[in-house]
């Protein structure tokens, strides 16, 4: 068809052809390997709630979490339940999109996430199953900047929404070994036991230098050691989701006994 | 179809003969990022060895019908599409891997030894043995990785494939552990020691001063 490799012709030739192939071929692979990648995504968020909550054993991860967990949409601003479902809810998505979302500035952005979504995703654990109504564990989604990387966790706290059950960091990108030890479940037990909040309702965690922290104290817990930023981190997350911004105005609904009648 | 031999040195000459990593000094990056874990090297050595080998296969394919004014863009655009295939395979079967993996997935594209490959030898050879180079030129880098990996892992965090061989001080054993080996600099380093010790043995591979 061509007499020259390096015709005009011919280039533009080779070029339009391999695009197309190549995009045909990328775009089948996305198309058809989606729903595998929707789901696998969607089971690993389900194993964290569970593993937070201590409800996670051998077995069908999604029996699992449809006996055990409930999941509710929380209005952040008034900490309202909204009548949404929350499984057609994409908590991701929407604290990212201006028109789902509040921006943080200033001293606000203690967690350094630049915008926080206006409806967030809670889940009620329940460790004789859901139909027993009797609430175990609220598992919150907190979000907060390391040194490298935003770093997300589920916290789980105690019925009176204080008491913290649990925290599981179960995305970041900080140094492995170092920073990314927040992940370490030898590390996340020590806050298990402690109050989220004070007398006063202020966020009251503290994340002190490695050994300095009381263990006697009902807030203190020790940091990560080579991993100071890492650390403060960790820190900012909980001043900023137990704060104003964050859950407070839910968590105070739930100690006045909303969930009663919820 | 060549002879035995030469299939032999196409597909292992590249591990110690003329390691990709150690040899030519390429792909580095990625050989710094990816090694803390054996698990993550193994599934990187993985990636790279299959969008090596079908990357020489499909730009030997057509070789012969690439204009030489857009050659690097053809060969992008081959080693790109397959490395977007490779990555939405690792999240669909794979997701945890994946998840540690992401961003260096995505940047197979720019590995050097994909490129490489693609033209100093497919552009030149027929498909058949292009492919078994682009395996051979994996395999090299992949057992680099792994050696890198074991030792990092192993006197990092005292782990291989994640299993605890050495119990570290802050779980109640004897092992403390060496942070450094969990830090980028570390994986020069070791690579740096693997490139003399492999020297010392074949000092074919010295360069002339």
């Amino acid at each position: 068809m061509f007499s020259n490799n390096d015709s005009i012709g011919k280039t533009f030739f080779v070029v339009i052809a391999l695009c197309l192939v190549c995009a045909i071929l990328v775009s089948t692979a996305a198309v058809q390997l989606r729903p595998k990648q929707v789901e696998n995504k969607l089971l690993d968020s389900q194993k964290n709630v569970l593993a937070v909550t201590g409800l996670l054993t051998e077995g069908n991860i999604k029996e699992l979490y449809t006996k055990h967990i409930q999941e509710r949409l929380v209005d952040l601003n008034t900490g309202e339940f909204v009548d949404m479902t929350p499984a057609s809810y994409d908590y991701r998505r929407a604290m990212k999109a201006p028109e789902t979302s509040i921006r943080l500035e200033g001293a606000d952005d203690k967690a350094s996430i630049k915008s926080r979504a206006n409806i967030a995703p809670v889940y009620f654990a329940y460790n004789e199953g859901v139909d027993s109504g009797k609430l175990s564990a609220i598992v919150l989604p907190v979000h907060g900047y390391g040194l490298w990387s935003t770093m997300h966790a589920f916290l789980a706290l105690d019925n009176d929404g204080n008491t913290i059950k649990g925290i599981n960091y179960y995305e970041q990108g900080e140094t492995a070994g170092l920073g990314g030890e927040v992940q370490n479940p030898k590390w996340t037990a020590q806050f298990v036991g402690k109050k989220l909040l004070d007398e006063s309702g202020a966020p009251a965690i503290k994340v002190m230098k490695p050994g300095n922290a009381n263990p006697s104290s009902a807030y203190e817990v020790d940091g990560l050691s080579g991993a100071t930023l890492t650390s403060n981190g960790v820190q900012n997350t909980f001043d900023f989701w137990a704060g104003a911004k964050g859950f407070a105005p839910f968590l105070t609904k739930v100690r006045d006994g909303a969930l009663n009648n919820g | 179809m060549a002879s035995a031999k030469e299939i032999k040195t196409v597909l292992f000459g590249p591990i110690f003969a003329n390691n990709p990593i150690a040899l030519q000094v390429l792909g580095i990056c990625s050989a710094l990022a990816v090694t803390t874990k054996m698990e993550k090297a193994l599934v990187m050595g993985i990636a790279l060895t299959v969008v090596t080998a079908f990357s020489n296969l499909f730009i030997s394919l057509i070789r012969n019908h690439i204009p030489s004014s857009v050659r690097i863009i053809v060969q992008m655009t081959i080693i790109a599409s397959l490395v977007i295939v490779v990555d939405q395979v690792l999240k669909a079967f794979a997701y945890n891997v994946a998840k540690e993996l992401s961003v260096f997935v995505g940047l197979i594209i720019t590995n050097c030894i994909v490129m490489g490959r693609a033209e100093a030898y497919a552009m030149k050879t027929g498909p058949g043995m292009s492919f078994l180079d682009g395996i051979g030129n994996g395999l090299g880098y992949s057992v680099l990785l792994l050696i890198v990996a074991f030792i990092r892992e192993l006197f990092g965090s005292g782990t291989l494939f994640g299993v605890e061989i050495l119990p570290l001080v802050s779980a109640g054993g004897w092992y403390q552990p060496m942070g450094m080996m969990l830090i980028a600099p570390s994986a020069f380093i070791i690579i740096g020691l693997l490139i003399w010790i492999l020297r010392a043995f074949r000092p074919e591979q010295v360069e002339k001063a």
